[in-house]
């Protein structure tokens, strides 16, 4: 709620000039969240502090607040994107880099010390990564979560002196992007002309920053088109080959290779059972062998996004007659999943919890009952092979289970037994001899 | 006055050339929605209802309406010339396939007359040729009517004086509720029937006078029930024509009715001289019949032949047929519904014994009706979906079965010998007991029938949210049977400083004549279902689970408590070994409980929201805060309160390393073995649940008082004493469970939260005066309802589990309660 600026370079007063705010004064603006005040805590010729006092009013920031968690909230305490706004509000001046009374100061590069005392990061490395580029000296001093509960460890804040030496309009500029990218929450909708303000207070620094994309992403909360938009206009064309040389994903092997096994199949109909964002339903798509594809979604959300990606909207009416999408659950019979000629079930088992399964092998192999249902899903004694697993988590917060390869073939025997289908186990991606492949993949057939 | 009967749900054709005063006579005798005129629907379709190029897509508005209508039982006029067999053999159709019966009124007027009308009407200038035409088909038409399948042809003449009378289909016996004993397969066996009666509480009488070939024994109930009988009184058994005569008096003298069975049919048929396969028993009813001389055989056949194929009794509720009944057909009349009646559904395979392969329509029946029927032996009565076969095999050595209604009890004798072997094993009819849930009896937007509120409507958005929630994070349908309500606050207090105070729920209370509430301590916990069963055979056999589990402890959006499996298991464990000390187990005659309950401490399941909700962002405002505090006083007072907002959330958290570091706090008793015990006192549950908590420490009865609400101020005072020791505060129930006021269901609880709590419900900074005075402006009528809606469904579930309706009927309703959460309604409240 409090943002300092310290300059200490001789007669440190010309702070007041370049931010347009006489040290003598207090400064008030009233924001349509609150009030912003400035002030100065130190007015010397050595050294001289300016200070942007930020009251949030509890009534803006309950406004569309849905969960209990709104109303117990963090924003009235630290730098976030409300900053950012009150510094474009009361130092618009400076930060677009003009200073009618003293115009050479604007360009003069002075030791500048910034002071926030509660900023909400996910670890400190966030905090260098973004601002050492800039040339600052970073510290960022960790909060404790409980002084009184010491086992509940540290909390997501630190306090932050960034100290470098540059001009007070890029301090300003770097402040008025970053806070929000390190903080990852805006509190106002984020439209297209924000890509501008992006690039017009990025200008000069943001081009040739190493940590450019994660920025661009987090400014404009990954909302993908808003980034593809602001990346061309760094990049341009390289955007796309560098598509090409990413190495291709485990999951992108494994829908590849789920697509080609039901190509192989002779399935002309295909329903991808927990089908998320769509990946495995464009590649179907894509592939002329394919009549009719359905994908199905315990999350609205996720279908959401299967359309947005595969341009549902944009399709003619005999695209759009080979596509559909709908929300339903492996947990309740539904007469939509029958008279397909295969389904797929693409890492989607390990997300139920192991009693439920039973309710899944009967909507899948009883009523739906496609003559193909192909099931991927980890191979758990791959695990050691993940660096950065350790050794008892499973890949995934939401895996109920992860089996080892003869589990998994244990199970896909009984179930073929059980509902007359004839089954065969393989693994799935790149083999390691001792610990088999990451994922596995059986092949039901009537 | 000539009085033309039609049957109360048919197609009604009108049928006469152009100008015959169709319509009008239509008009006068129906209903204004009961009558479909093409002439309207050319109107609908072209604005012009003369326009002959719209008919075709007039006839298809048409047609779609009458399917409409027909599928709810409505009798339909369809007003159009009708003169064409083609126009008339649609109708046959659409009558057929909505198993109702077509009628025929054919106006038949000269065609002078017709002309002349014609004549006068602006918009009917069709030239003279049109109606000789129409006059001469509807003339080569009307003797082959009955033959096209018009079950019923009425000719009138333009001057005759009609009266439409409206005959209720025979199978309509919607008048009689009851209660019935409503008895499977007889099949000769009347030895065992006699014993059924019996027990039933049947007594036999002798009639005065003996009538040939039907005897004198009577059987009548001293209470005037009635028996109902499912068909195939014969062959396969000892004594058929006994069992035969047994039936036919009772219904003679009003005791009884008897639909008919396929071997009952097939025996008539035989009494009629048709060459039959003498196969499945039939010879024996032969050898029988023997005995009879060529009038009784007459009278047998036609007795048996008098059989309808189903009854619907008691307003719709009850339907019996022989083989049962999809819904579409409950209460109409066709061969379709005859052959189904009979016979049942047959895939059109046959199995290695030659027999037809039956398709299992009861697995798909979602019918509001019970249909009890019989036909198929199963070892045991079966209940699927609210149907009943009970046909248990007397014939073949099993027992004859009665269901006892509206009690829904079966009563068995068992049959004497075997009299019969079965052509194929008697196994029940599929495992399937409705154990694999429906998507569409879920979704979309809903209706959920509830006693207590009536219908709950659910909406589709919020039943998409609910499915997400189920299908991921919810514990075994099986076991949820429960979602407890939320539960709504007081009014806002008016004393300063204070936002709730009790008088404000005492308040509520008076205003409802509700004199006597319970004031109960609001425990610092998270509300917690735990559903146990005595062992695991228990929760197999009652709640269908195949998972191991005694029993679970699930949160009130249906999530298991514990992550960990064995933390639950040893929290069911202890409350068995409570329940077993206490007596329980007897004493309620039961081998299961549900019980609501409160699990300390909160942090045990909110360990996250507090760490990373309350913890960081008190530790946020006291950073920010301490930075800024020597600025001015106000951010000095902030401070303050965020420190008292930290003391607050920190009263909640206590390290939880094993399950003896939690608390359980059971409150209500909600439902055991054939019992909901919503009709206990508030009173009764705390004195039961103290009784259970005795009996183990881990267990933890709620101090409560008793309280007038004239006489409140012990009650507050006790409040004032909770609060400012940083107690969560009271719940006020009003006594009785479901308490009533003179605007009905009156709130089952109201929660009245003290000072130090409700920071960290409305946030560190709440007390502050110009907050405290904004937050007391709020509503609390979407709460409230919604509390009422969520108590309707909560209790409608327990009462659905109780009586052992379908796992789809009980998930209904705790889907809904699911659905209702994500309704927007302030998280505060």
């Amino acid at each position: 709620m409090i943002l300092s600026l310290t300059s200490k370079v001789r007669p440190a007063t010309d702070l007041g000039f370049l931010l347009h705010k006489n040290p003598a004064n207090t400064h008030r603006a009233e924001l349509s969240f609150g009030a912003a005040t400035v002030f100065y805590s130190e007015v010397s010729e050595e050294k001289c502090t300016a200070c942007l006092l930020l009251e949030i009013s509890p009534v803006e920031l309950v406004r569309g607040a849905r969960q209990l968690e709104d109303y117990v909230n963090d924003r009235p305490y630290v730098a976030s994107s409300y900053m950012s706004v009150a510094i474009g509000r009361v130092f618009g001046t400076a930060l677009a880099g003009n200073c009618a009374k003293r115009p050479e100061l604007v360009d003069l590069k002075m030791p500048l010390t910034a002071r926030l005392p509660v900023v909400r990061a996910r670890g400190p490395e966030l905090l260098t990564r973004i601002f050492e580029p800039l040339g600052y000296v970073v510290t960022a001093e960790p909060i404790p979560l409980d002084e009184t509960n010491p086992a509940w460890g540290l909390s997501p804040y630190f306090r932050l002196t960034l100290e470098t030496t540059a001009t007070v309009h890029d301090v300003l500029s770097h402040l008025y992007v970053l806070l929000p990218v390190i903080d990852e929450e805006k509190h106002y909708f984020i439209g297209a002309d924000e890509v501008a303000k992006l690039l017009r207070h990025g200008e000069g620094w943001l081009a040739t920053h190493p940590e450019r994309e994660l920025i661009v992403k987090r400014y404009l909360r990954r909302s993908a088109s808003l980034v593809s938009q602001a990346l061309e206009q760094f990049e341009g064309e390289s955007n796309t080959e560098k598509e090409l040389e990413r190495p291709i994903t485990l999951h992108t092997e494994r829908v590849s290779i789920v697509g080609e096994r039901l190509r192989a199949l002779g399935a002309k109909s295909v329903i991808d059972l927990g089908c998320g964002e769509g990946k495995l339903l464009r590649r179907l798509l894509a592939d002329r062998a394919f009549d009719r594809v359905a994908g199905m979604d315990v999350s609205h959300r996720s279908l959401e996004l299967a359309a947005e990606r595969l341009r549902l909207d944009r399709m003619n009416d005999r695209q759009r007659e080979r596509i559909q999408l709908f929300q339903g659950s492996l947990l309740y019979r539904d007469k939509r999943l029958e008279g397909f000629d295969a389904a797929a079930l693409v890492e989607v088992i390990e997300h139920m919890d192991v009693p439920r399964l039973a309710a899944m092998e009967r909507v899948v192999f009883e009523f739906a009952r496609p003559r193909h249902v192909l099931v991927t899903t980890p191979n758990k004694e791959y695990n050691v092979l993940f660096p950065a697993l350790p050794p008892d988590r499973m890949r995934h917060n939401d895996h109920r289970f992860e089996w080892t390869r003869a589990e998994f073939a244990t199970w896909a025997d009984r179930t073929a037994t059980r509902f007359g289908y004839r089954v065969t186990v393989e693994p799935l991606g790149p083999l390691h001899e001792t610990h088999g492949a990451p994922s596995q993949l059986a092949v039901f057939s009537l | 006055m000539r009085r033309i009967e039609v049957p109360e749900l048919a197609v009604v054709a009108m049928v006469g050339v152009s100008g015959s005063g169709k319509s009008t006579f239509a008009r006068a005798h129906f209903k204004a929605t009961e009558i479909l005129s093409s002439d309207h629907y050319r109107g609908i379709v072209s604005d012009d209802e003369t326009d002959q190029s719209a008919s075709g897509d007039a006839f298809d508005a048409l047609y779609f309406f009458l399917g409409k209508r027909l599928t709810r039982a409505k009798l339909t006029v369809v007003d159009a010339t009708n003169v064409r067999f083609e126009d008339r053999k649609k109708l046959i159709e659409y009558a057929r396939k909505f198993h109702c019966f077509a009628v025929a009124i054919v106006v038949d007027a000269p065609e002078r007359i017709c002309h002349e009308r014609n004549a006068t009407r602006p918009d009917r200038q069709f030239g003279p040729q049109v109606i000789h035409r129409q006059h001469a088909e509807l003339r080569r038409s009307i003797r082959n009517l009955e033959r096209e399948g018009f079950r019923y042809v009425h000719i009138v003449k333009p001057e005759d004086e009609i009266e439409i009378v409206r005959t209720p289909s025979w199978n309509n016996k919607r008048h009689a509720s009851g209660p019935f004993d409503i008895i499977g397969d007889v099949h000769g066996c009347a030895p065992e029937l006699r014993q059924l009666l019996a027990t039933l509480g049947y007594e036999r009488s002798a009639a005065a006078q003996a009538e040939s070939p039907w005897g004198d024994e009577f059987w009548r109930h001293p209470e005037g029930r009635r028996a109902v009988f499912v068909g195939d009184l014969v062959d396969r058994g000892p004594a058929i024509l006994d069992a035969v005569r047994i039936v036919r008096n009772m219904m003679r003298d009003g005791a009884a009715f008897c639909v008919a069975g396929n071997h009952d049919v097939k025996l008539v048929r035989w009494l009629r001289g048709k060459k039959l396969q003498i196969k499945h028993g039939l010879q024996r009813s032969i050898d029988e019949i023997e005995t009879l001389d060529a009038a009784d055989r007459v009278r047998l056949a036609s007795f048996l032949d008098s059989l309808l194929s189903h009854y619907v009794f008691d307003g719709g509720k009850l339907v019996v047929a022989h083989a049962g009944l999809r819904e579409e057909m409950h209460g109409r009349t066709s061969g379709g519904v005859r052959e189904f009646c009979l016979y049942g559904e047959t895939t059109g395979e046959t199995d290695e014994f030659g027999l037809p392969v039956r398709y299992n329509w009861a697995a798909e029946y979602r019918g509001r009706a019970t249909v009890v029927y019989g036909h198929t032996p199963v070892p045991e009565p079966q209940w699927l979906n609210n149907t009943a076969n009970i046909d248990t095999g007397a014939v073949f050595g099993g027992a004859l079965t009665a269901l006892r209604y509206p009690e829904r009890e079966f009563v068995s004798v068992p049959a004497a010998r075997v009299y019969a072997e079965p052509v194929r094993a008697i196994k029940p009819i599929e495992p399937d007991r409705g154990d694999v849930l429906d998507l569409a009896d879920v979704t979309g937007k809903r209706f959920v029938e509830t006693r207590l509120a009536r219908n709950v409507t659910i909406r589709e958005e919020n039943s998409i949210d609910a499915l997400e929630v189920m299908s991921r994070f919810a514990t075994d349908p099986h076991w949820l049977i429960y979602l407890p309500p939320t539960m709504s606050p007081c009014e806002t207090s008016t004393r300063p400083d204070y936002l709730e105070y009790p008088t404000e729920a005492f308040e509520y209370f008076r205003r409802n004549e509700v004199r006597r509430v319970i004031c109960e301590e609001k425990h610092m916990g998270s509300r917690a279902v735990v559903v146990v069963c005595r062992d695991a055979d228990a929760a197999r056999r009652r709640f269908g689970v195949i998972d191991g589990k005694h029993g679970v402890c699930y949160t009130r959006t249906g999530r298991p408590f514990f992550p960990a499996d064995n933390d639950e298991s040893g929290l069911v464990a202890r409350v068995q070994s409570a329940l077993t000390k206490a007596g329980f187990w007897e004493e309620f005659q039961s081998d299961w409980f549900c019980l609501d309950c409160e699990l300390m401490p909160w942090s045990a399941k909110a360990r996250e929201l507090i760490l990373q909700q309350y913890a960081a962002v008190g530790e946020a405002g006291e950073a920010a805060l301490s930075e800024v505090a020597g600025l001015r006083p106000e951010f000095a007072r902030r401070l303050q309160l965020v420190r008292q907002y930290r003391e607050a959330y920190r009263r909640y958290c206590w390290p939880v390393t094993s399950l003896d570091d939690y608390k359980l706090a059971p409150f209500h008793l909600l439902a055991s073995e054939g019992r909901v015990h919503v009709d206990k006192t508030n009173l009764w549950h705390m004195e039961t649940l103290r009784r259970l908590a005795a009996n183990d420490p881990q267990l933890t009865a709620t101090r409560y008082v008793e309280v007038d609400v004239d006489a409140p101020e012990a009650a507050c005072k006790w409040w004032e004493e909770l609060t400012s020791q940083g107690g969560e505060g009271m719940v006020i129930k009003p006594l009785e469970f479901i308490a009533k006021g003179p605007k009905g269901l009156v709130q089952p609880a109201l929660k009245c939260r003290g000072r130090e709590y409700l920071r960290i419900i409305y946030g560190p900074e709440c007390t502050a005066e110009d907050q405290l005075e904004r937050l007391r402006a709020r509503a609390l009528g979407g709460k409230r309802s919604l509390a009422m809606r969520e108590f309707a469904l909560g209790v409608e579930a327990l009462e659905r589990f109780v009586s052992k309706e379908p796992l789809r009927r009980v998930h209904e309703c705790v889907f809904g309660g699911l659905a209702l959460e994500s309704e927007a309604v302030d998280p505060r409240l």
